[in-house]
């Protein structure tokens, strides 16, 4: 016979376990393009998480002006594709001959200039964004926990979205040859592969990703210029305890994190306070959880130091 | 010949400015423009600036020049700029910092050279306590003061399980500390997230399971938008209300919530319909420059303006004698738009504090209404540790 008291706990862990499974779905749509721009193109794009602002903005606005989620969705889309090729032909293209100092230096400028630009055309202020009218309620999944519909769909558009990359690499020419440029990128141009174009696809593919994500974000989180410097790091994690340049790696990684992330938060406090008071067990349990991934990442680099599944032999 | 009567003039114009410059009276600011905060900022600037515009570029009858300054947010910065303020530029007064901890780096600092800085956002407990200063004048409130008065109205209402969330840093403990203090139910659960943390549901799951009967929270800025967007997703709005400081329900902020927010009940010192007149012409007279309604950030700016220019008055400009103006600092003799204003022993205010609630108005913007004084000439637990 279960006690009441531990029914409940089990649901809230079933629900943990959702909300971690949620958080690892969104840092998979962020990093699955980061890991190809870096696998691929060996270029280390701080300015990834602008791609993921532009997106919410874009969709904010459209969704102000029409009302429609879904218009926004559709509007944000390409504009993050359209402004991420055009990013890699303006700038990138230039520095893939570079070394990595400049890479990142010349990336961490494009974060500077894309959030100073929507503060001259947005304003300072946080955007409102609400998600659309048939997912603001709750389901009950499992009788006693309801669970908010939004984050459900989310979790849904990123399976779906883990699934039509993996028929693109496995079942199109496409996907092959962005697989054999992130195995041996000299290899595929001496074969006759335009690089130039695939390098320009394979960013904007990266760049819609992220749009995705932040419109995906939107309506749960602040609109706000910078939004992407915080999901930045944690993608970051993702993509080296992932491997750098493998899809399946980001994927495994990004829901490793996720969970790793949400149950800490969840239940290391509670955990620290059968052994400790409960002032101090709080105080220990936040610290703790917050390193979790950084351990995680840590341990996971003793044990496998190119990380889980390495795209370069 | 022509390029060097082009030297000569550009020489006459910088002369001109200078001679100028030297007959106005200078006030550093020093605010945070940039980052995901930079709207706080703005806020302040735009509702100092729009005091020296009704008097046209004077206050109390006395020429001044604003000089404002973007800290980023940074201690560090926020340093240098008053350095700058105060050495190569003379200033004299000082006001603007927005944040806690940019201001435990500069003001104490600014205090020891003589220069009098009034404060129109962060006051943090020590500069209200032990290290209060003859020249630190806080116009806005002490930290505490918008917790306390919800922690007030929370125990009135009947309240008596209470969950806390406060981000993990020395302010979100202040914050939590400061509704303790007149909240006399029990507590159901005290959580500290990370100081910027996006996601909230792991959080949330957890006090669904404790079954509070109300919930507490100090999460400024984006992470309060994150929070109550995240409880209104999650349907706990309809079931658990909850209570906070002002600091997450500015009329900016609010735009960007929408819906989610509404029903939720906030304390401040200040809201837009305050009915007295300095108040009226104020909301009006910003709504007309800016196209937006102030925030109580603005309210504080113009506040703090308005005291500069009743002081530069009584002084008539002249800033010498260091002890006349803050004499003068110190009689408040101005219309304030909170109503009764008035510094206590250790300069900090002494004024009425609101609970509001957040409602959609007639034009179906989301905005507060004033629901109740809680507090009638309220101060701050931190006076009777002030020796001056």
């Amino acid at each position: 016979m279960q006690s009441p008291a531990s029914g409940l706990s089990m649901l809230l862990f079933i629900e943990q376990i959702l909300n971690g499974l949620q958080l690892g779905v969104m840092l998979f749509l962020m990093s699955a393009g980061l890991t190809l721009v870096f696998g691929i193109m060996q270029v280390i794009n701080l300015a990834h998480g602008s791609f993921y602002m532009i997106g919410a903005y874009v969709a904010a606005t459209v969704m102000q002006q029409t009302g429609s989620f879904m218009l926004g969705l559709l509007a944000a889309l390409p504009v993050s594709a359209l402004i991420g090729m055009l990013v890699e032909a303006l700038v990138l293209r230039r520095l893939y001959q570079r070394d990595h100092l400049d890479q990142v230096l010349a990336t961490f400028g494009l974060i500077l200039f894309f959030n100073e630009l929507t503060r001259i055309i947005w304003g300072r202020q946080p955007l409102f964004m609400d998600g659309p009218e048939w997912l603001s309620g709750t389901v009950e999944l499992i009788p006693g926990a309801p669970y908010p519909s939004y984050r459900l769909a989310i979790i849904v558009v990123g399976i779906a979205v883990a699934v039509l990359l993996y028929l693109l690499f496995t079942r199109t020419r496409l996907g092959m040859q962005i697989r054999a440029g992130s195995s041996n990128r000299e290899m595929v141009a001496a074969l006759g592969v335009n690089i130039k174009l695939l390098y320009t696809l394979v960013f904007g593919l990266g760049t819609l990703l992220a749009g995705l994500a932040g419109v995906m974000a939107g309506p749960i989180l602040a609109v706000e210029s910078g939004m992407g410097e915080s999901i930045l790091i944690l993608t970051f994690v993702v993509i080296v305890i992932g491997g750098i340049g493998s899809i399946r790696g980001a994927l495994i990684a990004a829901l490793l994190v996720g969970m790793v992330d949400t149950l800490g938060r969840a239940f290391l406090p509670g955990l620290f306070r059968l052994v400790l008071p409960a002032a101090q067990a709080d105080g220990v349990g936040a610290s703790l959880s917050s390193m979790a991934i950084y351990i995680l990442m840590a341990a996971i680099l003793v044990w496998k130091p190119k990380g889980l599944f390495p795209a370069q032999a | 010949m022509k390029r060097s009567f082009a030297v000569l003039a550009l020489g006459i114009g910088l002369l001109a400015g200078q001679a100028m410059a030297a007959d106005a009276v200078k006030i550093g600011m020093v605010t945070t423009l940039s980052t995901k905060a930079g709207y706080l900022g703005e806020d302040i600037r735009d509702g100092f600036k729009l005091a020296i515009d009704e008097e046209g570029g004077k206050l109390g009858g006395v020429a001044v020049e604003l000089l404002v300054d973007d800290d980023g947010r940074k201690p560090d910065k926020g340093k240098q700029i008053a350095e700058r303020f105060m050495k190569s530029d003379g200033v004299k007064l000082m006001t603007g910092i927005v944040f806690s901890n940019v201001a435990m780096a500069v003001v104490p600092k600014v205090l020891r050279e003589d220069v009098i800085y009034l404060s129109a956002n962060a006051a943090p407990s020590q500069l209200a306590g032990k290290n209060c200063h003859p020249n630190y004048f806080s116009v806005s409130y002490q930290n505490d003061n918008l917790d306390e008065v919800v922690g007030q109205y929370v125990t009135d209402a009947g309240y008596n399980n209470v969950y806390l969330i406060a981000p993990n840093y020395p302010a979100g403990k202040d914050h939590l500390a400061g509704f303790k203090r007149y909240y006399k139910g029990a507590i159901a659960g005290e959580v500290y997230t990370k100081l910027g943390q996006a996601d909230y549901a792991a959080e949330l799951a957890a006090l669904r399971a404790t079954k509070p009967d109300s919930v507490f929270f100090f999460l400024p800025g984006g992470m309060g938008i994150n929070f109550l967007k995240q409880y209104s997703q999650a349907e706990l709005n309809k079931t658990i209300p909850v209570f906070g400081p002002a600091f997450s329900f500015d009329e900016r902020l609010l735009a960007a919530v929408g819906d989610a927010a509404l029903g939720v009940v906030n304390g401040s010192q200040w809201t837009h319909d305050l009915d007295n007149q300095a108040n009226q012409a104020f909301v009006t007279n910003f709504r007309k420059t800016y196209g937006r309604t102030p925030t109580l950030y603005a309210s504080q700016g113009y506040d703090t303006a308005r005291l500069i220019a009743s002081a530069l008055k009584s002084v008539n400009g002249d800033l010498s004698n260091l002890q006349a103006v803050r004499d003068a600092l110190k009689k408040a003799d101005f219309a304030s738009v909170r109503g009764d204003f008035k510094f206590g022993p250790n300069q900090h205010p002494i004024q009425d504090l609101y609970v509001r609630e957040v409602v959609k108005d007639a034009e179906g913007k989301v905005t507060n209404k004033t629901l109740k004084k809680v507090f009638t000439g309220h101060g701050d637990a931190y006076a009777a540790e002030c020796k001056m």
